[in-house]
């Protein structure tokens, strides 16, 4: 079941590779953090329900709804098109997103044998290193948030394989999620929708060594 | 005590947030330099004692508390200079600045004495909060580029420190502990399984260069330097570099104590490397005199990360050197507002003659660019020989002959600049509207320098001796 959870998470990251318009990397950011959920409630056994409730809230409340919510207000405020703009064909992209999920799984094979589980390395560092694709590939501010929080989800994964002998790190997982996501998303995209007017990164070229 | 310190400087910094009365705003900022000072006197006094479970003053942590306590004071005091004398000041962006002024300083000397790795890691994130806020201090276009550009770049560096961290876990796993304190690492160094730590290093010390300025993460740091105000500036190019040279430091010493030494030693030499390189490749190109002097620093990580790959005596240089850039570049960046207050520009074209307009600061820019540029007697000159005696030491006599020419293209490139600004007039300068500068707000720059000769030429027995605690850790 864990594994079936997992690889739908890594189906979504080729879904997104190829995904035109924005509101679809909403949903499927949205989708991702209800996936999350899953793959906690299965894999921590022995957590206590108090961080159980943390990671719900995380997960579903968080992940799943207060950003999207917002992602989608800030769409609808600003006027931004639907397009997602990308340098790149879509055609590439999937290729580029199965490469790096194909190099993540030979990588998982050279390392030593750990206590960890395969798959959620090879999910977590594919996510990662697609997110910065996204984040290099795009060329709106907000798919570059929307590439980060697909970062974000990421190491969330890679959190969770190591939840069980260190919960710890888990939270701090969650705390890095909030900070970086509040931090980002509430203070500085709404004020550069405020201060550009159309947001893309081409206008954010004015600092440089002339 | 440090508990005592944290609740002491958030309650002032919240205070400063929230009351915008100007008597009020500077009570409590030299209330705050006074807690820096009294902390720091107690942490001198309890050396090598932990507090708080999770804070340790031990040698290393010591040196760059001292270092951000010294230069935070002359940086409050630029600080009400430039809020005082700027045009654009309103009771909420004073407020502002001088909480996120605060809770900076406080969350970097937290994050020099923590003793576990993911206390170091919440106090990083702590600075790219409060340095945000003191890069959008002016509030346009350009300053919200900038700022937009070091939180994102910082917020996926303080990520990759975090998968780091994950990655660290897992190889300890075998240790049978939780405890990622770097004491208990080192203790366990031999039971670390190398593929995951090489992994958790390679994360760790990515995630770390945005705070560092080190190749490859070294851009947001220009960019905020450029927008920052200057004495914010000045902060950002010395203690919160030194913060990120901790973060590094200290997880270096557990990967020296595996078989991986030499793997680090190569990555980190690759990274230092390059920094230089680009370091050279901008300053020739660069016109703005502010991302000038922040590439300077990129420069000066660089020759201090090479230390640290080349090893041996290179460990001691490399700590020097750190505290010596701290104090030489905060010394120019506090300058830099003195000349931008003659000039209005940054651009070198539009600044020229500054002996004739305020001769006590000209003298402050040329001693800072020679200690900067490591020509004796400036103490960094010291610290760099010392650096390349470690890479000679440590046969790598091609990388020293290439980082010796691209240190030549970086002094002639600076010096071409500066004695622009010192010298040759600038094209139709108004010279009516030149503001008196008074030569006593230069102390402070002199003292700096004067402290990093002194330290770098005849360093006084406990500081010597602090430094060699700190690196006694790692391999000779």
């Amino acid at each position: 079941m864990l594994h079936v959870l997992l690889i739908v998470f890594l189906i979504s990251l080729f879904y997104l590779s190829i995904a035109n318009r924005m509101t679809t990397y909403v949903n499927v950011l949205a989708m991702q953090g209800i996936l999350l959920f899953f793959v906690a409630f299965f894999e921590l056994k022995n957590i206590n329900t108090l961080n159980l409730i943390l990671i719900l809230l995380e997960t579903v409340i968080f992940k799943s709804l207060a950003v999207p919510l917002f992602l989608k207000y800030i769409l609808k405020r600003n006027n931004i098109t639907r397009e997602a703009e990308p340098y790149l064909p879509n055609f590439v992209s999937l290729i580029i997103t199965t490469a790096i999920v194909i190099t993540t799984i030979i990588l998982s094979n050279t390392m030593e044998e750990g206590k960890l589980d395969k798959m959620f390395f090879v999910v977590a560092l594919s996510t990662l290193f697609t997110g910065l694709y996204f984040i290099a590939s795009r060329r709106k501010i907000i798919t570059h948030v929307m590439g980060y929080l697909v970062i974000e989800n990421g190491v969330f994964v890679l959190s969770l394989a190591v939840g069980n002998e260190m919960p710890m790190l888990v939270n701090l997982g969650i705390m890095l999620d909030i900070f970086a996501s509040v931090l980002i998303l509430g203070v500085f995209l709404n004020k550069i929708g405020d201060v550009f007017k159309d947001i893309d990164v081409n206008q954010l070229t004015n600092l440089k060594d002339y | 005590m440090i508990t005592i310190y944290l609740i002491a400087s958030v309650l002032i910094g919240t205070g400063l947030f929230f009351n915008r009365g100007k008597a009020l705003n500077y009570t409590l900022i030299c209330l705050f330099l006074l807690v820096q000072c009294a902390f720091t006197m107690y942490a001198c006094l309890h050396y090598t004692e932990t507090t708080a479970n999770y804070f340790t003053f031990d040698s290393l942590g010591l040196i760059m508390l001292l270092t951000a306590t010294i230069i935070s004071i002359p940086a409050v005091f630029h600080s009400y200079i430039y809020i005082e004398e700027s045009e654009e000041m309103t009771p909420r962006s004073r407020a502002t600045y001088f909480g996120a002024i605060t809770l900076l300083i406080t969350a970097v000397s937290a994050a020099y004495l923590a003793n576990h790795i993911a206390v170091v890691w919440i106090f990083t994130e702590i600075t790219t909060l409060s340095a945000s806020a003191l890069i959008y201090h002016h509030r346009n276009k350009l300053a919200l580029e900038g700022t937009w550009k070091y939180v994102f770049i910082c917020a996926i560096s303080i990520t990759f420190v975090f998968i780091g961290i994950l990655f660290l876990s897992l190889s300890f796993v075998n240790a049978h502990s939780d405890d990622l304190s770097y004491k208990n690492l080192l203790l366990h160094s031999s039971l670390l399984n190398s593929s995951w730590l090489r992994l958790a290093f390679l994360f760790i010390f990515t995630g770390f260069t945005a705070k560092l300025g080190l190749f490859p993460m070294f851009t947001a740091g220009v960019d905020a330097k450029d927008k920052a105000p200057g004495p914010a500036a000045a902060l950002l190019s010395s203690i919160v570099m030194c913060m990120g040279f901790v973060g590094i430091f200290r997880i270096y010493v557990i990967v020296a104590n595996t078989p991986l030494l030499h793997w680090a030693s190569l990555v980190v030499g690759i990274a230092a490397f390059l920094s230089l390189f680009i370091a050279a490749v901008y300053m020739i190109k660069v016109k703005n005199i502010k991302r000038m002097m922040a590439y300077s620093s990129v420069e000066h990580m660089g020759l201090v990360m090479l230390g640290m790959a080349a090893g041996g005596i290179g460990y001691y240089a490399a700590v020097l050197h750190i505290v010596l850039h701290a104090f030489v570049k905060s010394s120019l960046f506090f300058q830099y507002n003195q000349l931008y207050k003659v000039f209005k520009n940054k651009n070198v074209y539009h600044i020229g003659n500054y002996f004739k307009y305020n001769t006590t600061g000209a003298m402050v820019v040329l001693f800072a660019f020679i200690s900067v540029t490591a020509m004796p007697p400036s103490g960094m000159f010291v610290s760099e020989f010392l650096i390349f005696r470690s890479m000679f030491e440590a046969n790598q006599l091609l990388l020293l002959i290439v980082v010796l020419l691209l240190l030549t293209l970086i002094i002639w490139a600076f010096a071409k600049s500066i004695f622009k600004i010192l010298f040759i007039p600038a094209v139709n300068f108004d010279e009516s509207t030149v503001p008196v500068i008074s030569p006593w707000r230069s102390t402070s720059q002199f003292i700096l320098l004067g402290g990093a000769a002194y330290l770098g030429l005849n360093p006084p027995i406990i500081f010597v001796d602090l430094i060699k605690t700190s690196i006694a850790l790692l391999p000779h």
